[in-house]
C-alpha cells in the first residue's frame, strides 16, 4: 500500500531478530498498512512479541492473540480492548521504565517502536490472576456513592484506616520515578485556517483552502492522514479511499502555505481564536532524538478553524458488554482493513444501526466467520439483510445481546429477541455498535451547548467559538459524501473570509451509504452487570441507584456516580449515561442535558504545559552588571525576585556566612566597601510638569527640591498604605531621576504610567524605565570619598561643601564615561552611588578594587547591606510589605499637609490612623547573647501566649557587629511610646522566647553625623 | 423515603435488596410563597447556613434557592484543601472555627465527605519568605492552632521527589499544618443539603433569583423564574455572582468577579501524601483518594463571567508545578475547570448585614471559599438569626473598607486581581 | 484571549497587566472631595456581566496603558484605545 510506504523506515536494530520472536498468529495474511517488511520486538508484562511499524501497541498485541489488557478501576474486572483509538477506556499500560514511565498510556494511540516496554496496571499480583477481583464479589456493597454512607465511625479511622485502603487499591499506573528525562517545547504559530482532524472532511478542506493560498495548519492527532478511510473500505472518486487519501496529502504537501502537523492532537479551544494543540515528537521513539523535545505544545492561533474530529461510536449497554472480546464495530473495522489483524476467530456482530453490517462484510472478507448479525430493530433494511446474509452471518432482528459470557475472554453470547426466543451464539469476538456521536468537544470550549438531534440519536455542536465550522462526522453529517462536500464548502468559505480568491473546483464525490438508526440504550432484560463506563465501572443499576437518590442533574450524576470521570473522560460512556439517566427521569435526552466539555479534549501531560520553563529555566534570571566580576570573587548568590544578587563575598579560613558578614560591615564602618545596588528600580522622569507629577505621586514635596539634590520619597497607594520608597534627585529644572525598591521596580514603573496616561493626561512628563540601562554602585564608609577621588574625572568636585549630603549631580569618571553620582546612603556612612552606563558596571567594579586596594576596599553583598540598614533603622522589604502606613513604619511626618497625593485622602481612614497600630521600633535582646529572629511576635513581658495579647511582631534582625549583638527592627502596639519597656519575643514554632527591650529604629550614629563628613 | 441515617448497617441493608430502598438524599422542593429565611445560593456556603439556621437556631422555615442544581458552583469546583493556617487576627479564628467544624462534620451532618487531615504544607525559598510564615505560624499557634517550621531536611523527607538540587529557587523549608487537608468537595453539598433537607429546610433547585423585592428598606421577599417568595429575611450566598445578584438590591460591592482554573490529572497510585504549596510560584497540589492529582494557581487575573479561563494561566501553574517537582511530568491532565470568584477588595471574604434590613450579605471569597463552608454557614446563620455578627467573623465586615480595618493578608491593596 | 495594541498589534493578553474597571473616576485633584467619594472610587465597583471597558498595561510591548472594551461573558474583545485619548476625550466632555 502506498500509505505504508510513506511510514517512515527506521534503522534497523539488532534486538529484533524476527526468528526468536513468537509469530502473530492473528495477522491477516495481506492487507493493512503496517510495514511487513520490517519486525518490531515489544514486551508486555515481561512477555516478548513481534508486531510491524505501523502499528499500535494495541494492533501488535491483538495481532500476538492478546486479549486480556487490564483492569477495571473498581472491580478489577477484566478488560480486553474495546476501541482502536483516543477513546479507550480499558487498554491502559504503564509504558516504558524508570524516570520515562508514563502510566494509563491508552495501548490505542500508542505507536509499536522497537524495544517498546508495556505493563499492565491496577492489578495485584497480576493481570491474569488479581487478588483484587475479589471486588467483584463485594459488588452488591461497593455501588454508586457507597462511600458517602459509611466510614464515618470512628472519626478517627477515617485517616487511619479506611483512607489508607482505599487509596492503595484507588488510582491506575504507576508515576515515574525519578524526574521526567525528557525536553518539552513550546511554540506560537498563526495561520489563516486551522482544520482539526485529516480524515477525508478536513483533507478536503483543507485542500479547498489550500489551494487558495491560504495559510493553513493541519492538525492531526493520529501518525498518518485518513481519519475513518483509513479504517474503512469505502471508496472516493472511484477509487479505494486510502489512495484519494495518499494524493490528496501528496497535494497538501506541495502547498507551500500549508503546514501538515501529525501526531498533533488539538485539545483546547480558548479565546481569541487560540487553539492549543499537543505534538508527539517522539512518543513513537524509544528516546527522543538529541536535541529533540519529546513533546511540543502548540498555540496555534488562527483567524478560522474548521472542526473535522469525526465520530465516536458508543458501545451498547448489556450484561458483560465489558468481557475481553467485546469490541467497538469500527474498531474492528480498524484492525482488519488499517493493522491487518483479526481481532479474533469467530464473531458476532450487535448493532442498531445501519453502519456496523460493514464490519460483518468486512471480518467476513478478511476470513473470520460471523456467526451471526444482531440488530434489535424488528425490519431492517433489505440491504443491512443482504450484507450480513451474503457474509454468511445468521441476522437476528428484534434480538439483543443479553448477555455476554466468559471471563477473561468471551466465550459466547446469550441473545434473545422479540419473540422470547434465546439464542446462544458462539464467538470470541462481539462487535458492538450503539451508534456514533460528533466529536464536538471542542466547540463547547467557549461555553456552545451541545444540541440534540433526535433523527441521528446524538448531540450535534452548539455554538461553536468565533471563528470555527464544524462539517462531516463532528457536525452530525455521518455519511462520507456529506463529509466531502462539507469539507470543500467549509474550507472555501474560510479562504474567502480571510481575504484569498478561491477557485471552482468539484467536490470530491464518494459512495452512498445508509446511517440509519434505532437508539437503543440498554438492554431491558439484560442479565449480570450491564457497563456504562468502563474504566470507573458504572453500571446501568449506578445510574438507576444516582436517578432513586435524587442526583439527577447530568452534573450531579457524573460527580455522584464517576460517570465520565476517568482517563478517556467518558467518550464511550456519556452519552449513554445520560440517556439512562433520561429515561429513568422520564425525561427526554435534550432536557437532561450534557456536562460541560472542558479541555483538555484529551489527556495532556503537565509537563507539555510547562515546556522549557523548569528547574533552573523555571523564570529568567537577572544578572546585575558585576556579576561576572562577583563569580570570580567566589561570592555567594541569593534570589531576590528574578534577580541573582552577591549575598556575601566569603575568603577562605572565614567559619560562617556571620564571620563574613560581620567582616563586611566593619569595613564599611571603619573603612570603605561597595556594594552593586543597580536591582534597584531606576526610572527617569522628564517634562515641564515633572515637578508636579512627583508631588502628586509622592507623599512628601519634590518640587521643592533645588537642582543637584536628592530626597527620601514616600509613595501611598491609592488605598493610603505604603506602596514604596526611594530617593529621587532632581538632575534638571524638568528632569528627576527616581529610585525604587528592587522588589517594586515594575510595579511602580506601571503605577506611574497610569498616573501619567489615565489620571492626569495632560501633565507634560515622560517615563522612562532606566533599571537596565544604568549599574549603580554603592560606595560606603569613611574612605568612599578617597576611593572616589581616585576614579572621578577632575570637574567632578567631590569636597563636603561642593558635594555635600544628598547631593547630586551628572559628570564623567575613568576618563570620560557618563556618570551620574548621589551622595546618598543606606548604610549610614559617608557614601555615594556612582552609576555608569551598564555595560561598563563589571569595569567599574574591577577599578575600584584596583583604587581602592590601599584603602581596603572591600565589596559586600546584601547581607551587609541589610545588617547596616537595620542598624539605621530604615524600613525595607519586611516593613514595606503592603500592610503598614506610613506612621506605621515611623515616617508619618513625611505626609504633605501642604498638597494633595496619591493615598492622602484614605490614608486619613480611622483604622489607618488608629494609635494602637503596630509601629517601627528597634528591639535589643536583654541577654546580650541572645539571637533575635525575624516573625517572632511581641508579647507584654508577663502576659500569656494568647492571641489577645499579640502586639505586633519582629519585621527584621540582625547581628550587628557594630554593637556586638543581635538587634531587630519590629512592628509593636503604640511602639514609639513604649522605649525602654522589656516585651517578650514569642517564637514559638522555632522553639524561642526571648526578652527584648524597646528602643529607636536607629541603633547607630542617630544623629547622622557621619552622613556629613 | 429512604434512610434517615446511613450506616455501615443500612448500606448492607440495602446490598441484599438490590439498592431499592434509598430514598432521595434530599427533596426535590418546589417553592412555597412565604419562608422565614431563604438563603439565595445553593453553593456549600448556603446550604451550611441553611442546615446552621435549622440545627443551631432552630430556624426551619427555610428555603434555599438555587439557579442551577446544588452545588454547581465553587464547591463543586474547587482543590478541595482545608487550612486555618492564616496571618491575620481578622481571619485566623473564622478559619480555625470552620477547620474545628470539618473535623466534626462528618458525624454532625451523617454524611462521609471524607475529611482528610492529611497535612498543608506551605514551602518557602528565601530568608525574608521564612520569616514571613514564621510571623504567620507563630500568630497560629498564639490562636492555639497547630504549625509547625519545618527546615529544607525535613521537607525533603515529606517529599523527597521535589527539585531540591536543580531549582531555579531552592526549597529552605516550609510551614506545616497538620491539621489542613482535603475532603470530597461535592459531598460537602451534598450532605449539608441533606442534613438541612432531614431538618425541614426546602432545597430548590432550578429557581433561578430575577429580583429582590425591598420595600421601605425592608428586604421582604424575591422574585424568582419559579414565582414570588415573600421571606422575613434574605441572605445572598452566592460567590462568583454576588454584585449582579445585590445589584438586584440596589447595591454595589467592593467585589470584582475574576476566573480561577484547576485541573485534576489521571489516576494514578499514591505519591503525593499531604497538600503542598510552592512559594516561589502560584502552585498548590494534593492527591485524591482516588489517585489524581488536584492542582490549581492563580487566577487567570481579569473580570470575567466566563466559567474558563485561558491558556496561560494553564502553562503558568504547570511551570510551577514542573518546577516543584519534575516527578509529574508524565503524569498527564485530564479534566479543567474554571469557576467564577468573588475576589474582593482586601482578599478576605464578607460576612455582614447590609444597608437594607433584612437583606444579609456572605460574600467575596476570593479563591478560599471552600474551606470556609462550615464556619461561613455557622456565621452566616448566627447573624441572619441572632442579627449580631458571631465572634469570629466579627472583622469581616463590609464597612471595614470605609473604617479602614483592613484584612489584606497579602498586603496588595484595593487590586482584586492581585490578592 | 488577544488585545488589539494600537501600538503593537494584536497580542496575547500575558503580554498586559490588569489594572482594572476603566469607570470610575478619580476625584479631582487637589479637591476636597468627601470620604465616601474616595471610598467609592477605591473600592466600589459595578463589576457588569456583559461589556466592560477595563485598563490593560502593555508590560511586555510598548507599555501604554489601554483602555480595552471587552465582554465579561463571552471574553470578545471589542477593541483597544491608549488609556491618554481616552482620559482626555472624558476630561473634555461636558
Amino acid at each position: 500500500m502506498n500509505v505504508a510506504g510513506r511510514i517512515v523506515a527506521r534503522e534497523a536494530n539488532g534486538r529484533s531478530s524476527a526468528a526468536t520472536l513468537p509469530t502473530q498468529p492473528f495477522r491477516l495474511a495481506a492487507g493493512g498498512l503496517v510495514d511487513r517488511s520490517r519486525t518490531l520486538a515489544f514486551t508486555f508484562d515481561g512477555k516478548r512479541y513481534a508486531g510491524h511499524p505501523g502499528d499500535t501497541l494495541a494492533a501488535a498485541l491483538l495481532a500476538n492473540g492478546v486479549r486480556l489488557v487490564g483492569r477495571s478501576f473498581k472491580y478489577h474486572r477484566p478488560r480486553g480492548i474495546l476501541s482502536a483509538g483516543v477513546e479507550e477506556p480499558n487498554a491502559l499500560a504503564e509504558l516504558r521504565s524508570g524516570a520515562r514511565r508514563e502510566p494509563n498510556t491508552r495501548m490505542t494511540t500508542a505507536e509499536l517502536y522497537d524495544g517498546l516496554q508495556a505493563a499492565s496496571q491496577n492489578r495485584f499480583p497480576s493481570l491474569a490472576f488479581d487478588l483484587r477481583a475479589v471486588n467483584s464479589l463485594l459488588s452488591p456493597l461497593l455501588v454508586t456513592g457507597f462511600y458517602y454512607k459509611t466510614f464515618m465511625w470512628p472519626s478517627s479511622f477515617w485517616e487511619k484506616v479506611y483512607e489508607p485502603l482505599i487509596r492503595r487499591a484507588a488510582g491506575l499506573g504507576r508515576a515515574a520515578t525519578g524526574a521526567d528525562p525528557d525536553h518539552y517545547e513550546k511554540s506560537t504559530t498563526f495561520c489563516d485556517l486551522l482544520v482539526i482532524g485529516a480524515g477525508p472532511a478536513g483533507l478536503a478542506a483543507a485542500l479547498a483552502a489550500g489551494r487558495s493560498g491560504a495559510r493553513v495548519i493541519v492538525c492531526e492527532e493520529d501518525f498518518l492522514l485518513g481519519g475513518r478511510a483509513l479504517a474503512d473500505r469505502r471508496r472516493v472518486e472511484g477509487r479505494p479511499a486510502a489512495s484519494w487519501v495518499t494524493e490528496a496529502e501528496a497535494e497538501l504537501e506541495s502547498l507551500p502555505e500549508v503546514r501538515i502537523f501529525r501526531r498533533t492532537a488539538v485539545f483546547g479551544a480558548y479565546d481569541g481564536g487560540t487553539y492549543a494543540a499537543l505534538e508527539r515528537v517522539a512518543d513513537h521513539l524509544p528516546v527522543p532524538p538529541a536535541h529533540q523535545p519529546r513533546q511540543r505544545l502548540w498555540r496555534i492561533v488562527a483567524q478560522r478553524a474548521v472542526l473535522a474530529a469525526g465520530a465516536i461510536e458508543r458501545p451498547l449497554v448489556f450484561g458483560g458488554n465489558d468481557r475481553p472480546g467485546v469490541m467497538l464495530a469500527g474498531a474492528v473495522r480498524s484492525y482488519l482493513n488499517r493493522f491487518g489483524v483479526a481481532p479474533g476467530s469467530r464473531a458476532a456482530v450487535f448493532s442498531n444501526n445501519d453502519d456496523a453490517v460493514r464490519t460483518v462484510a468486512d471480518l467476513a472478507a478478511a476470513g473470520v466467520p460471523v456467526s451471526a448479525y444482531i440488530d434489535p430493530r424488528p425490519q431492517i433494511p433489505a440491504a443491512v439483510r443482504q450484507v450480513a446474509e451474503r457474509a454468511g452471518a445468521r441476522v437476528l432482528t428484534g434480538a439483543v445481546v443479553q448477555r455476554a459470557v466468559g471471563w477473561e475472554k468471551l466465550l459466547y453470547v446469550r441473545v434473545a429477541n422479540d419473540t422470547g426466543q434465546e439464542f446462544v451464539v458462539n464467538c470470541d469476538l462481539l462487535a458492538i455498535s450503539g451508534g456514533w456521536s460528533p466529536t464536538v468537544h471542542l466547540t463547547s470550549h467557549a461555553g456552545g451547548r451541545p444540541q440534540w438531534r433526535e433523527d441521528i440519536a446524538a448531540f450535534v455542536p452548539g455554538t461553536p467559538p468565533p471563528g470555527m465550522t464544524v462539517i462531516g462526522a463532528a457536525a452530525g453529517d455521518l455519511a462520507l459524501a456529506d463529509g466531502l462536500a462539507a469539507g470543500a464548502r467549509a474550507g472555501a468559505q474560510a479562504a474567502r473570509d480571510c481575504g484569498f480568491s478561491v477557485a471552482d473546483a468539484p467536490v470530491p464525490f464518494a459512495d452512498a451509504e445508509s446511517t440509519v438508526i434505532a437508539p437503543l440504550w440498554r438492554v431491558r432484560n439484560a442479565t449480570g452487570k450491564a457497563f456504562v463506563d468502563f474504566q470507573n465501572d458504572v453500571t446501568a443499576t449506578d445510574i438507576r441507584i444516582a436517578e432513586q437518590e435524587g442526583f439527577r442533574s447530568v452534573e450531579h450524576l457524573k460527580r455522584y456516580t464517576t460517570l465520565g470521570m476517568a482517563t478517556d473522560q467518558g467518550k464511550t460512556a456519556n452519552i449513554n449515561g445520560l440517556a439512562l439517566m433520561a429515561e429513568y427521569t422520564a425525561r427526554s435526552i435534550a432536557e437532561t442535558g450534557t456536562t460541560r466539555f472542558r479541555p483538555p479534549t484529551t489527556s495532556v501531560a503537565i509537563a507539555a504545559f510547562a515546556g522549557q520553563h523548569r528547574g533552573r529555566e523555571f523564570r529568567p534570571t537577572r544578572l546585575p552588571p558585576t556579576h561576572a566580576w562577583a563569580q570570580e570573587l567566589g561570592a555567594d548568590f541569593v534570589e531576590t525576585g528574578e534577580w541573582l544578587r552577591a549575598q556575601q563575598f566569603s575568603r577562605p579560613g572565614e567559619p560562617d556566612w556571620l564571620a563574613t558578614v560581620s567582616r563586611e560591615v566593619n569595613a564599611v564602618r571603619n573603612g570603605v566597601g561597595f556594594c552593586d545596588v543597580s536591582t534597584l528600580g531606576k526610572i527617569d522622569i522628564q517634562g515641564a510638569d515633572a515637578a508636579e507629577f512627583l508631588d502628586r505621586v509622592y507623599a512628601n514635596l519634590f518640587s521643592t527640591l533645588p537642582v543637584g539634590r536628592a530626597r527620601y520619597g514616600l509613595m501611598l497607594r491609592e488605598d493610603g498604605l505604603v506602596m514604596d520608597d526611594g530617593t529621587t534627585s532632581r538632575l534638571g529644572e524638568t528632569h528627576y531621576a527616581m529610585t525604587t525598591t528592587t522588589a517594586n521596580a515594575a510595579r511602580v514603573l506601571q503605577h506611574l504610567a497610569l498616573c501619567r496616561e489615565w489620571l492626569w493626561p495632560s501633565l507634560d512628563v515622560q517615563i522612562v524605565p532606566v533599571t537596565e540601562q544604568w549599574a549603580q554602585l554603592s560606595i560606603a564608609g569613611p574612605k568612599a570619598r578617597a576611593v572616589l577621588q581616585a576614579i572621578v574625572d577632575p570637574a567632578f568636585d567631590l569636597s563636603n561643601q561642593a558635594f555635600p549630603f544628598m547631593a547630586a549631580g551628572a559628570g564623567t569618571v575613568c576618563g570620560g564615561v557618563a556618570a551620574r553620582l548621589f551622595r546618598i546612603s543606606f548604610s549610614g556612612e559617608l557614601a555615594y552611588e556612582l552609576a555608569v552606563p551598564a555595560r561598563f558596571g563589571d569595569a567599574l567594579a574591577r577599578r575600584l578594587m584596583q583604587v581602592g586596594n590601599d584603602f581596603g576596599i572591600t565589596p559586600y553583598g546584601t547581607e551587609a547591606l541589610g545588617v547596616m540598614r537595620i542598624e539605621k533603622g530604615h524600613p525595607a522589604g519586611p516593613e514595606l510589605n503592603g500592610q503598614t502606613t506610613a506612621g506605621d513604619i515611623g515616617l508619618g511626618r513625611l505626609l504633605s499637609k501642604k498638597k494633595d497625593f496619591i493615598g492622602r485622602a484614605m490614608a486619613a481612614r480611622p483604622g489607618l490612623t488608629d494609635p494602637n497600630r503596630p509601629t517601627l521600633v528597634g528591639l535589643r535582646p536583654l541577654d546580650r547573647a541572645a539571637r533575635l529572629r525575624a516573625g517572632a511576635h511581641f508579647l507584654p513581658r508577663d502576659a500569656a501566649a494568647t492571641a489577645a495579647n499579640d502586639q505586633g511582631h519582629m519585621t527584621s534582625v540582625a547581628f550587628s557587629p557594630t554593637l556586638g549583638h543581635w538587634i531587630g527592627l519590629g512592628l509593636l502596639a503604640r511602639g514609639p511610646q513604649r522605649l525602654g519597656e522589656v516585651v517578650r519575643a514569642h517564637d514559638p514554632v522555632r522553639d524561642g522566647d526571648v526578652l527584648v527591650e524597646v528602643t529607636s529604629p536607629v541603633f547607630v550614629d542617630p544623629q547622622g553625623v557621619r552622613l556629613h563628613v | 423515603m429512604g434512610y434517615d441515617r446511613y450506616s455501615v448497617f443500612s448500606l448492607l441493608r440495602e446490598s441484599l435488596r438490590g439498592h431499592a430502598g434509598w430514598g432521595p438524599a434530599w427533596r426535590d422542593a418546589a417553592p412555597r410563597p412565604a419562608y422565614d429565611v431563604v438563603i439565595v445560593g445553593g453553593g456549600g456556603h448556603g446550604l451550611s447556613t441553611a442546615y446552621y439556621l435549622a440545627s443551631q437556631h432552630g430556624i426551619t422555615n427555610v428555603a434555599v434557592v438555587e439557579r442551577g442544581y446544588i452545588g454547581s458552583g465553587n464547591v463543586g469546583r474547587n482543590t478541595t484543601i482545608i487550612r486555618s493556617n492564616y496571618l491575620l487576627p481578622g481571619n485566623i479564628p473564622f478559619y480555625e472555627h470552620s477547620l474545628k467544624l470539618w473535623e466534626g462534620l462528618e458525624q454532625d451532618i451523617n454524611y462521609n465527605a471524607m475529611v482528610s487531615q492529611r497535612g498543608v504544607l506551605n514551602l518557602f525559598h528565601t530568608d525574608a519568605q521564612r520569616d514571613a510564615y514564621a510571623r504567620r505560624g507563630n500568630a497560629m499557634r498564639l490562636h492555639g492552632i497547630d504549625a509547625e517550621l519545618l527546615d529544607r531536611a525535613a521537607v525533603r523527607r515529606m517529599l523527597p521527589y521535589a527539585d531540591f538540587d536543580n531549582a531555579r529557587f531552592p526549597i529552605h523549608g516550609g510551614l506545616l499544618q497538620r491539621r489542613g487537608g482535603t475532603v470530597r468537595h461535592d459531598a460537602v453539598a451534598w450532605g449539608y443539603a441533606r442534613a438541612a433537607d432531614r431538618r425541614g429546610v426546602d432545597v430548590i433547585q432550578h429557581c433561578e433569583v430575577t429580583g429582590i423585592t425591598v420595600e421601605n428598606g425592608r428586604a421582604v421577599g424575591l422574585q424568582t423564574t419559579r414565582g414570588t417568595i415573600r421571606a422575613k429575611k434574605v441572605g445572598l450566598a452566592c460567590a462568583g455572582n454576588s454584585s449582579r445578584v445585590a445589584a438586584m438590591a440596589g447595591l454595589r460591592l467592593p467585589i470584582e468577579s475574576h476566573v480561577l482554573q484547576a485541573f485534576v490529572s489521571e489516576g494514578i497510585k499514591p505519591l503525593i501524601d499531604c497538600v503542598v504549596t510552592y512559594g516561589a510560584g502560584h502552585f498548590y497540589i494534593s492527591q485524591s483518594d482516588k489517585g489524581g492529582l488536584v492542582f490549581g494557581g492563580d487566577i487567570d487575573g481579569y473580570n470575567s463571567y466566563a466559567w474558563r479561563g485561558n491558556l496561560p494561566t494553564v502553562e503558568d501553574v504547570c511551570e510551577g508545578g514542573m518546577a516543584l517537582m519534575p516527578i509529574i511530568g508524565r503524569v498527564r491532565i485530564t479534566r479543567s475547570w474554571g469557576g467564577l470568584m468573588d475576589m474582593s477588595m482586601d482578599g478576605s471574604p464578607i460576612i455582614d448585614r447590609t444597608p437594607i434590613e433584612g437583606l444579609y450579605l456572605n460574600c467575596g471569597w476570593c479563591y478560599g471559599g471552600f474551606k470556609a463552608t462550615p464556619a461561613s454557614g455557622w456565621c452566616f446563620a448566627h447573624l441572619i438569626a441572632q442579627d449580631a455578627p458571631y465572634p469570629v467573623a466579627a472583622a469581616l465586615r463590609l464597612d471595614r473598607f470605609a473604617t479602614g480595618r483592613l484584612v489584606d493578608e497579602k498586603g496588595v491593596g484595593a487590586q482584586p486581581n492581585l490578592h | 484571549m488577544r488585545i488589539p495594541c494600537p501600538h503593537c498589534g494584536e497580542r496575547g493578553f500575558q503580554e498586559f497587566a490588569y489594572y482594572g474597571d476603566a469607570g470610575p473616576k478619580r476625584p479631582a485633584h487637589g479637591g476636597d472631595t468627601g470620604e465616601d467619594v474616595w471610598f467609592d472610587y477605591v473600592y466600589l465597583r459595578d463589576n457588569p456581566a456583559g461589556p466592560h471597558e477595563e485598563l490593560w498595561y502593555h508590560a511586555a510591548g510598548c507599555r501604554t496603558w489601554l483602555v480595552v472594551t471587552r465582554n465579561t461573558l463571552t471574553h470578545e474583545v471589542a477593541g483597544a484605545r491608549p488609556a491618554r485619548d481616552v482620559a482626555l476625550e472624558r476630561s473634555a466632555a461636558p
